[in-house]
């Protein structure tokens, strides 16, 4: 079964641009491209963290995940893209078996 | 082409009209409101006698009339807009949202007082209410400034990508007919090239990109800071632009603060749009009569010409700013600018605030006498009797 995400797949190609100087910025605020390049996962507080001992693969998260930020892995487990997750906490709600935990992100 | 204008007796408003079809604007979108509404009327009929193809948006408030402009800005239009006192403050929302995207829209404010009471008259807390919106200001004295202010307020606002607001008084020049010399349409078309825009939205060639999204605190500062920038490179453009208008129609604009005898002043007066005109009659009189006084008319609020000011406040004992204008809980507006522009300067003129004019009260030659005299008394006396001076007050 196959049912990644558009982020699972793509992936490889993504590379958050990161401006370091002023001078590199666009003199008005517009977008440089798409999420490849821009990350969305860098204002959260708490991050979610899969427990795949009480898993049971419903994929229920994925499907709630409004990112969406939750990918499946070969092994059918679920994994979080942190480059897009906002912390929001949805997935660790929906989760029957409370297989996801939120805990504080260290920075 | 040889310079040759063509002189029309207008109003304000056409002079205003007459600029932005001068100027080929591509679109309109506006509102009417008294005493603004005769500017819109005119470019309605520009369009109706066939004279100009400018796309023309009535819409349904003023708030409208300004996202429209930006919608039209952004994909590289040239757009103008006019509106006075409670419409423009219904735009203010917007007003940020123009600068913020970097689009060079140019707006005419005709100044009127904010109600209640109701006025329709002239005052101009209406457009420094929108101090902070990132709008350049230029405030016109006459019609022929008017006219002059449009045409370089879109060269300078398309060199630095900020919008910018061409103010003039209620009635005092909106309705009062006047001389206009105008351009030949090639002559505007040589100092006034078509728009080259930062972006273009409706360029379906490139990838899509969006405007004004989200900036985390990681990037927002960086946009605000290039801002200040781009208005700092503004002066240098004012005085440029000025320049070459003068150099070309005649009429020098490349000073921010029009300074009018000021060279062996004692005391100036300073102050913004059509009142100074009645200063500078002023004082001519009161030089035939032994003052030593000359005007200091601030042309460009936004940008504020620091250091132009502090040329002219070195030079000088007092400086009398008179202010159409209120900011309640401080004083007149022009006056904290200028007192916050010197006060790390070696700078020190005595500096007193006449609140004058407020909702078209009269404002003539001889109140102009009265405050010379009390000035005059002032600086002889070395201290101020009070700091801010509600002139005309009936007491
Ligand atoms: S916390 Fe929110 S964004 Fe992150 S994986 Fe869970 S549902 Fe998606
Ligand atoms: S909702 Fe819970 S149990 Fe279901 S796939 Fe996600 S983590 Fe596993």
């Amino acid at each position: 079964m196959s049912l990644n995400t558009l982020f699972g797949e793509k992936k490889a190609e993504a590379k958050k641009i990161v401006f370091t100087s002023v001078d590199q910025y666009p003199e008005a605020p517009i977008s440089l491209g798409t999420t490849l390049s821009n990350f969305t996962g860098d204002w959260r507080t708490f991050i979610p963290v899969v427990n795949e001992d009480k898993c049971v693969k419903c994929y229920i998260c994925w499907k709630f995940c409004p990112e969406p930020a939750i990918y499946i892995k070969p092994d059918g487990y679920v994994a979080v893209d942190y480059d897009y997750c906002k912390g929001c906490g949805i997935c660790a709600n929906e989760c029957p078996t409370k297989a996801i935990t939120m805990e504080k992100e260290e920075k | 082409m040889e310079y040759k204008p063509i002189r029309k007796v207008v109003s304000g408003n056409y002079a205003a009209a007459y600029a932005a079809l001068h100027s080929r604007v591509q679109v309109v979108a506006a509102y009417p409101i008294t005493p603004q509404t005769s500017i819109i009327e005119k470019i309605a009929e520009f369009i109706a006698n066939g004279e100009t193809d400018i796309q023309y948006v009535p819409v349904e408030s003023e708030h409208s009339a300004m996202a429209a402009c930006i919608g039209a800005s952004a994909t590289g239009a040239r757009a103008f807009t006019a509106t006075s006192a409670q419409g423009l403050a219904l735009m203010h929302e917007m007003l940020h949202w123009a600068s913020g995207a970097r689009l060079p829209i140019v707006m005419v404010d005709v100044n009127r007082a904010m109600a209640p009471p109701w006025s329709v008259w002239d005052d101009q807390t209406d457009s420094l209410a929108q101090r902070d919106t990132g709008w350049m200001q230029f405030y016109a004295e006459n019609n022929q400034e008017v006219y002059d202010g449009v045409i370089m307020a879109f060269k300078v606002a398309e060199t630095v990508n900020l919008p910018a607001m061409v103010i003039e008084s209620a009635f005092i020049l909106s309705h009062t007919y006047d001389v206009v010399e105008m351009i030949p349409q090639e002559l505007v078309d040589e100092f006034l090239p078509p728009r080259k825009p930062l972006y273009d939205l409706a360029d379906f060639e490139r990838e899509p990109f969006s405007v004004g999204s989200l900036a985390t605190p990681a990037d927002y500062y960086e946009f605000r800071y290039k801002i200040q920038k781009a208005m700092e490179e503004a002066k240098k453009v004012i005085k440029e632009v000025g320049r070459e208008f003068g150099e070309r129609f005649g009429r020098d604009y490349s000073q921010m603060i029009e300074t009018y005898r000021t060279d062996d002043a004692d005391f100036v007066f300073m102050g913004m749009g059509s009142l100074m005109g009645t200063v500078k009659q002023a004082v001519d009189i009161l030089r035939q009569e032994g003052y030593k006084v000359g005007a200091a008319k601030v042309r460009w609020f936004r940008p504020f010409p620091k250091e132009e000011l502090y040329e002219l406040a070195k030079n000088v004992d007092g400086i009398a700013v008179l202010d159409r204008n209120y900011s309640f809980g401080m004083e007149g507006i022009l006056f904290t600018e200028a007192k916050g522009a010197l006060y790390n300067t070696d700078a020190k003129p005595l500096m007193k605030n006449y609140i004058v004019g407020l909702g078209g009260r009269d404002f003539t030659v001889n109140d102009v006498r009265k405050i010379a005299e009390n000035m005059n008394a002032v600086i002889e006396k070395g201290e101020l009797d009070v700091e801010v001076d509600w002139y005309h007050l009936k007491r």
